[in-house]
């Protein structure tokens, strides 16, 4: 037990956090949770009255009157959590070779690199948005070089289709896999690789023995920070997506701001924050047993 | 008898920050035998440690050969090596258990289940680790973190086992216990080992032959005793273990033995083998050559330190020029400061280098 100074420093040095994730996070955590119970209003806002329909729209227990079942909510939820898979994957696939090129570099040059990693985070990511949205366009610097190289005949239609949106999702999270996949590989102990050589392990099966599961920590940190806000993403899909581009952000987004309906919008909130937390238990627990 | 392991014409060249480059092998020829203890010896960047990898696989040689068995090693990759090293980190999987770490030579090879579980379990008894095998690493003392990579490394039955500097960051104690272990796992496997250090003690305890190196060359190899009784240079000497050296000049030829003299006029009895009047030489005097009666070097205790069992004393000669370093017995009526002595030596104990 601390001694009561201590305590108090303690608590002093905590109360700043405390005090703003409980009234910035905590709070309208649980506003989102009670309203995804209540009966929406006529003209927004909510009526106080128990109505667990909201969940019933999503999951199919409607009663068909007032509210419909509709298949789409659950579709959307799927592609989103597809799209948010794809991305880290994609993310993950670009990251590690680079990270271990770079750890590889004398040190300047990883302090350059470094720096170029987090240089798109110095503009605004609208900006950078549009700019994929000048490129994948018909008459876009893409499909104008593709052209001209006689690559294709007509202009490829990427904009507007789940290609583009995860290509932007990618484009945006590379940064957010590539800090932790970077540091966990620049931590691996060349001696081990080194080891695992001497002791007659093949390339391969250094790799899958090794460097995997000595660099697992950064790839689950990387693939976590990358999928959550992936899954609930809206901007990408709303720049550069069209109707097949469509995610979970974009439709809560559509419920609280056009169709002023705040409970449906909460009880969707509220399942994608289900999915993702049940997502990500298992996901952790598993590379827990892998390390063993 | 052919040589297990044969070292040709072995050179290695590394840029310098500088733009130059530096020999870290510099034309090294080494041979070691079937169940040979090798000791590679040397201040840091002589080129022992590079020397080891170049072995291992993990240095690739700029020219020259290395040959194991009469197979030349050199386009064979680390992991078709059929040798084993231990690490001076000791390079232990984290994230394996004690027991998967040992059998990892086995695990990578896919042998049946059976065999792996006895050889892993054989390889933690001769390290005296039975029963540790279900635990990590961390959970682990330095001293047994050093066996369990031990184990790890004899599990396969290699020939030559390498290791580098694996005692270095022990204690005294321990490292003096392990040191006393190896040579006697060595003894018991039957196997060489090529072992690299930059502790001369070390080298001089466990080896059946030490390589002393310096600049990417062999200085000097021989047996610990040659080596220490009969250092060929200025370097050797000074190197392993200490020593007094002395300038001198030879006056005279009586018998068996040669009158040097130094600069500053002492006078010293030397076997006279390949001596010549007239001739410069240095002479190499080990402390313990020493006794403090009944010699013809008179001189003044000026410095004292004690070591225990021992005492070093610093003896300024009174013809003058530098101190003689002596090992003296720890007893009662030792020599205090300030004490006239006159130090006496066996003529045959005294060594003329090769080189000056």
């Amino acid at each position: 037990m601390a001694a009561p100074r201590e305590r108090i420093v303690l608590a002093v040095l905590l109360a700043p956090a405390t005090l703003i994730l409980g009234v910035f996070f905590l709070l309208p955590l649980l506003i989102v949770a009670l309203f995804s119970v209540l009966m929406p209003g006529l003209y927004g806002g909510v009526e106080w009255a128990f109505y667990h329909w909201n969940y019933g729209r999503i999951f199919g227990w409607a009663d068909g009157l007032m509210e419909i079942f509709e298949p789409i909510y659950l579709q959307i939820l799927l592609r989103s959590l597809g799209f948010a898979t794809l991305t880290v994957l994609l993310c993950l696939i670009l990251c590690y070779p680079v990270a271990f090129w770079m750890s590889r570099l004398p040190e300047r040059w990883r302090l350059l690199f470094l720096f170029l990693v987090t240089l798109p985070f110095f503009s605004s990511l609208i900006v950078r948005l549009y700019a994929w949205l000048l490129i994948l366009r018909p008459s876009g610097l893409l499909n104008q070089g593709l052209l001209a190289l006689g690559v294709v005949d007509a202009p490829l239609d990427i904009l507007y289709t789940p290609a583009a949106v995860v290509l932007g999702m990618v484009y945006i999270m590379v940064p957010f896999m590539f800090l932790p996949l970077f540091a966990a590989v620049d931590n691996l102990d060349r001696s081990l690789v080194e080891a695992s050589f001497d002791l007659g392990a093949t390339r391969a099966q250094t790799f899958r023995k090794v460097i995997l599961p000595q660099t697992l920590p950064g790839i689950v940190a990387g693939s976590v920070i990358v999928f959550i806000p992936s899954v609930g993403n809206f901007i990408v899909p709303d720049i550069l997506g069209g109707a097949k581009g469509l995610m979970m952000g974009n439709l809560i987004e559509q419920q609280f701001l056009s169709a002023r309906n705040w409970p449906f919008g909460s009880a969707l909130a509220m399942v994608v924050m289900s999915v993702v937390l049940m997502v990500l238990l298992t996901m952790v627990a598993r590379s827990r047993r892998v390390r063993g | 008898m052919t040589a297990l392991l044969e070292i040709r014409g072995a050179r290695r060249r590394f840029a310098t920050p500088e733009g130059g480059h530096i020999a870290a092998l510099d034309g090294v020829d080494l041979d070691v035998g079937g169940n040979e203890f090798v000791t590679l010896l040397g201040p840091s960047g002589c080129g022992k440690t590079t020397l080891l990898r170049a072995i291992s696989g993990f240095e690739q040689l700029d020219g020259g050969s290395v040959r194991l068995d009469g197979a030349d090693l050199g386009a064979l990759p680390p992991f078709r090596r059929p040798l084993n090293t231990v690490f001076q980190s000791y390079a232990l999987f984290g994230h394996m258990t004690v027991a998967r770490n040992v059998g990892y030579a086995l695990e990578v090879r896919g042998v049946d289940r059976a065999t792996y579980e006895r050889e892993v379990g054989q390889a933690l008894e001769k390290v005296g680790l039975s029963g540790m095998g279900a635990r990590k690493p961390s959970q682990l003392s330095g001293g047994q973190r050093q066996r369990v990579a031990l184990a790890r490394a004899i599990v396969a039955k290699p020939r030559l086992l390498l290791l580098d500097e694996p005692l270095s960051a022990l204690d005294r104690n321990l490292r003096q216990q392990m040191q006393l272990e190896l040579k006697d796992l060595q003894h018991r496997l039957g196997i060489a080992f090529v072992f690299v250090t930059h502790d001369q003690e070390e080298a001089l305890t466990m080896s059946d032959r030490v390589v002393l190196m310096r600049a990417g060359r062999i200085e000097q190899q021989g047996s610990p005793r040659d080596i220490y009784r009969r250092p060929r240079s200025r370097f050797v000497a000074e190197f392993i273990g200490e020593t007094n050296l002395f300038s001198i000049t030879v006056e005279r030829i009586e018998g068996g033995l040669a009158v040097g003299r130094t600069a500053q006029g002492l006078a010293l009895w030397l076997p006279a083998a390949g001596l010549r009047p007239g001739q410069s030489a240095v002479a190499a005097l080990r402390p313990a050559d020493f006794t403090l009666e009944d010699g013809d070097i008179a001189g003044q205790v000026s410095r004292s330190v004690y070591l225990g069992s021992d005492l070093h004393l610093f003896v300024r000669p009174n013809a003058g020029g530098p101190e003689i370093r002596v090992t003296a017995r720890d007893r009662a009526g030792a020599p205090e400061v300030g004490t006239p002595v006159s130090l006496g030596y066996d003529p045959a104990a005294a060594h003329v280098l090769e080189e000056a």
